[in-house]
């Protein structure tokens, strides 16, 4: 220990002031000369021999210096700072290279920090839940393989059949209007199993969740609320427990209150909960047999997904008769069952992966530059290398020194990448498609700081190893007497490979962001069947549930529609049941009178819109066939229904549907009479603008069975529609205060929502992209001007012997392109083998387009050639007679 | 001294020193001189390697140094033994008997 501290001590003193230790050495050679040559002169020798001769066998100073320094531990550390202080004085004397190396790795480390930070929480930060390992979800694999919600009948037959769980709950999506307070809001909230808690493994923060007791029909109606909704309508930490609240116009008793931090990651946004109540063995035709579930349980321990896998399949393929199945939800293609972050951020990580691709080839490219362009400095100083090593440096020491060069040129770039990284997670969170899970969680956390630090380290190794080894390798006589040279010989050889390497994966990233820029061309190519211009859309509720009559319903609706219409600036303004592109989904078998053998659903679903009659108009939906709905469509006139052009031609091809007896949803049972065909209209884009799904059908809102409680509201004004919004709210809110307005957004917000996921990736693969294109140029410009400039003479040469300009800028442009040739050849290759990854984010165009290859191949060159043409103008203007007098 | 000198025996610098030191503080020229003549001769120590070993036989906390009038009054560094350098010197010397010892029986063995 005392030994530890004394060699500390020792080592540190000599670190901060070595001239004392020196100096200490010094006195003790002298004194030991003196009293040699003392000795010597005694035994008879004259006193310049005597001293010559003890300075002999002292041996040198300096030496004797070095080797006592050189055992000391402060000895590496010495050298470290040395070398420090050395290539941070290279790097001071050449600001344009340390810039440019610096931020070069700025942007490619501060894009994959950034990256990075955006995809780790989503993607593998475990979920908020004790054992969230063991949480899975189960849902309906659909013909096509892909996943469906289930219905409750099979989550019914599931939770008594399956072995594999601990616990097992379904929920059900649940919109209530929380009324009685000062402004009426429609909440985000599930209806789910008592168990659905336990199956996530949380506990609330005050009050309990449901007992079993509470979640059978007709029980009385509890409800659990989050802490955000709490605090946001009832004021933070007010005692909820045991209070009642009005939702829907009925009371429900609050039972517990959720912590803070808790997130429902199936349904992030849910604030309050209640029981499912589901009706047990639910006949075929009932709510119970829809498939708008979801059911996720927590399995046992010692049982793996794969097991439960299997045990699910082996349920699946064998039917009980105590389980009797309805034909939509007969499980014939089996069960999904997967992990839940798995299910989360399936919709989301083919985008991601590609993203985070991206970012890692564009690390790459930075790296690759950088090192270039530390090759192409380190060949100016190859005469300084080999006089360092004529003086005695070995290669590991000259290694040593061209590594802690990239090393702090890697560490500057690194923190100037943090600045990146933060701007770049701002871009990144605004950008981010709506549907993008546990977005909340992005930002450069300790996580990021540690990856950008490890990221630095490995890039400042990496991008010094191959300038390190080169510099130890090459002949150092060979040096000093190349620096003199005047050919070049084969020693470009590796920067030809690194440069051919950048251009070989910037095609990669431009290939990348070609596809998905035509994609998104393609996508806002399509027509949405409406005029989105100057339409702003919003959701009025009509809370009070139970008790109100349809007519009280039609009336609230039709003074609102009326209020909404008198507003200055409104041209038309109309209400619907569905609202196209906004994530609603309704949709209902039909039959056709001229088709009486074929059953309801056969054909596919249509999908309703119970609209007030002003709507084709307001949403610009044009008018192929017969008449549109009108007022005289009331609810005591026989029903009257609009197709769309699909559903018109699936049905019956080119004839005239007009005429044609139909009946829709519930009415297909017979209970009410046949309705008429009246007209038929455009396809209008529902689900996606990717969509290709477009039957549909309209009816006034007064002929439908019942009138929908959420209706949205279409207004298109005469100018500026975002600016509407608070003139229509208060129009509608004259006519009742208590009712909630909700998703207001335009026409044209929507669709190009409906389009972020591409919008997202494309936005980054570009940008990435265009980062990598430049550093390509950058790369390949600094090749040739090297070589360039280390030709002068030979251009000197060549030119007075009668070469041309044109030949000799021929020769370099020839050069540099044949670099690119073979650097778009390998990205070929390597841009068609990731664009798999793009895959599903590509519309409209295959991921072989041959357009965008040609085109990014064509940006590629020009840009190479623009790169090269300085390099070769300079060559083609050496002056003869000057450089060979230079010499 | 009729014999030739040669230098010390590999590895047995240090072991030589801290003998030297511990018999009396000397400084550097002193104990060179002071193992030639108990070796009579025979070893003669390196000027450049002695200094060296010096310095690192401090540093390691075998010896302490301090600048110290020398008996024909000029300034001269001293060295003398810390505690852990007798330790050190015993267990030296003892794995050196033990070596020495086997030597010898190896050489002297009849063949």
């Amino acid at each position: 220990m005392i030994r530890l501290l004394r060699q500390a001590r020792r080592g540190l003193a000599a670190l901060f002031s070595p001239a004392r230790a020196d100096a200490d050495m010094d006195d003790e050679v002298r004194h030991f000369v003196e009293r040699r040559s003392n000795e010597l002169v005694r035994d008879g020798m004259s006193i310049e021999g005597a001293r010559r001769q003890a300075t002999l066998e002292v041996g040198s100073v300096t030496a004797t210096r070095e080797e006592v320094r050189s055992s000391g531990w402060e000895y590496s550390v010495d050298i470290l700072l040395n070398d420090v202080r050395y290539a941070v004085r290279r790097l001071r004397h050449d600001p344009l290279f340390t810039v440019v190396a610096s931020v070069t790795l700025a942007l490619g480390i501060g894009a994959s920090t950034a990256i990075f930070s955006a995809v780790n929480p989503i993607l593998f930060r475990a979920l908020p839940y004790p054992g969230a390992e063991r949480i899975v979800t189960v849902s309906d694999r659909s013909p096509s393989g892909a996943s469906a919600e289930p219905t409750y009948g099979t989550f019914e037959e599931l939770a008594t059949r399956s072995r594999s769980f601990e616990s097992l709950s379904a929920s059900d999506l649940w919109r209530p209007s929380l009324t009685g307070t000062e402004e009426a809001e429609r909440l985000q909230g599930l209806r789910v199993s008592a168990s659905y808690f336990g199956t996530l493994g949380v506990l609330p923060a005050s009050g309990r969740t449901f007992d079993g007791a509470e979640d059978v029909p007709g029980a009385r109606r509890v409800a659990v609320l989050s802490a955000r909704l709490v605090s946001r309508r009832f004021g933070d930490g007010a005692p909820m427990v045991g209070a009642s609240i009005m939702l829907n116009g009925e009371p429900y008793v609050v039972v517990g209150v959720m912590p803070r931090g808790f997130v429902d990651v199936m349904s992030p946004a849910t604030d309050i909960w209640a029981p499912l109540q589901a009706q047990p063995r639910a006949s075929p035709n009932t709510r119970e047999w829809g498939h708008h579930y979801r059911i996720v349980g927590r399995l046992q321990r010692g049982v793996d997904v794969d097991a439960a896998r299997r045990e699910l399949a082996s349920i699946a393929g064998q039917v009980l008769p105590e389980f009797p199945r309805v034909p939509w939800a007969a499980l014939a293609n089996g069960l999904l069952v997967r992990g839940l972050q798995e299910d989360v951020t399936a919709g989301v990580r083919p985008a991601l992966m590609a993203i985070v691709a991206a970012a890692a080839v564009l690390l790459l490219i930075a790296c690759i530059n950088v090192a270039n362009l530390l090759l192409a400095r380190n060949r100016r100083r190859r005469a300084e290398f080999a006089l360092r090593a004529a003086l005695g440096a070995d290669g590991r020491r000259l290694v040593r020194q061209v590594l802690t060069e990239s090393t702090i040129l890697a560490m500057l770039g690194g923190v100037l990448a943090v600045a990146v990284a933060h701007a770049g997670v701002g871009a990144l969170v605004a950008l981010s498609p709506p549907g993008l899970p546990r977005a909340d969680l992005i930002r450069v956390d300790g996580a990021a700081f540690g990856f950008a630090l490890i990221v630095t380290t490995v890039a400042g190794l990496a991008i010094g190893l191959i300038p390190a080894l080169s510099a130890s390798r090459s002949d150092m006589r060979g040096g000093m007497r190349d620096a003199s040279r005047s050919v070049a010989g084969g020693h470009n050889a590796a920067r030809g490979v690194l440069v051919i390497s950048e251009v070989a994966l910037s095609l990669v990233l431009l290939v990348g962001a070609g596809l998905l820029l035509r994609s998104l061309d393609h996508l806002f190519a399509v027509s949405p069947g409406i005029q989105a211009e100057r339409v702003l859309t919003m959701q009025v509720v009509d809370a009070a549930n139970g008790s109100r009559t349809s007519e009280e319903r039609l009336s609230f609706y039709d003074q609102a529609l009326s209020a909404v219409r008198n507003v200055p600036g409104v041209e038309s303004a109309a209400l619907t049941s569905q609202l196209p592109l906004s994530g609603d989904l309704d949709a209902y078998g039909y039959t056709f009178a001229a088709f009486p053998e074929r059953q309801p659903g056969e054909d596919g679903a249509a999908m309703r819109y119970s609209v007030t009659p002003g709507y084709f108009d307001a949403m610009g939906i044009r008018l192929l066939r017969g008449r549109l709905i009108d007022e005289s469509d009331r609810a005591d006139a026989p029903p009257s229904f609009l197709i769309s052009e699909s559903l018109a031609r699936q049905m019956f091809g080119e004839a005239d549907p007009v005429g044609q007896r139909v009946r829709f949803g519930p009415d297909t049972d017979g209970s009410r009479p046949w309705g008429t065909v009246i007209g038929v209209v455009g396809d209008v884009k529902q689900q996606s603008l990717a969509a290709t799904n477009a039957a549909a059908f309209y009816v006034t809102s007064a002929q439908w069975r019942w009138v929908d409680p959420v209706q949205s509201l279409v207004v298109r004004t005469t100018g500026d529609a975002s600016v509407m919004t608070n003139a229509v709210r208060r129009a509608v809110w004259s006519v009742d205060r208590d009712k909630p307005i909700a998703r207001v957004a335009t026409m044209e917000q929507l669709i190009s929502r409906t389009a972020s996921e591409q919008r997202f990736a494309s936005v980054i693969y570009g940008t990435f992209a265009c980062v990598a294109l430049l550093l390509a140029a950058v790369g390949l410009y600094g090749v040739v001007a090297g070589s360039v400039a280390e030709r002068t003479r030979e251009f000197g040469i060549r030119s007075a012997l009668g070469a041309t300009r044109r030949g000799i800028v021929a020769g370099i442009l020839g050069n540099g392109l044949s670099f690119t040739a073979i650097g778009v050849a390998i990205g070929l290759v390597g841009a068609f083998a990731t664009s798999r990854l793009l895959e599903t984010l590509l519309f409209g165009i295959s991921r072989a387009d041959p357009l965008t290859y040609v085109g990014v191949i064509a940006l590629l060159v020009v840009v190479a050639a623009v790169a090269c043409w300085a390099p070769a103008n300079r060559a083609a203007a050496v002056d003869p007679a000057e450089t060979l007098r230079a010499q | 001294m009729d014999e030739p000198s040669t230098d010390v025996i590999s590895g047995t610098l240090d072991m030589l020193i801290l003998k030297t030191l511990s018999l009396a503080p000397l400084h550097g020229f002193g104990i060179g001189r002071r193992v030639e003549q108990m070796s009579r001769g025979v070893f003669k120590v390196n000027a450049g390697s002695l200094l060296v070993a010096l310095q690192r036989l401090e540093r390691a906390g075998l010896l302490d140094a301090e600048w110290r009038e020398t008996d024909n009054g000029r300034r001269g560094r001293f060295y003398s033994l810390t505690r852990s350098g007798r330790k050190q010197l015993a267990a030296e010397t003892s794995e050196w008997d033990r070596k020495a010892a086997a030597i010898n029986r190896l050489l002297r063995a009849e063949s």
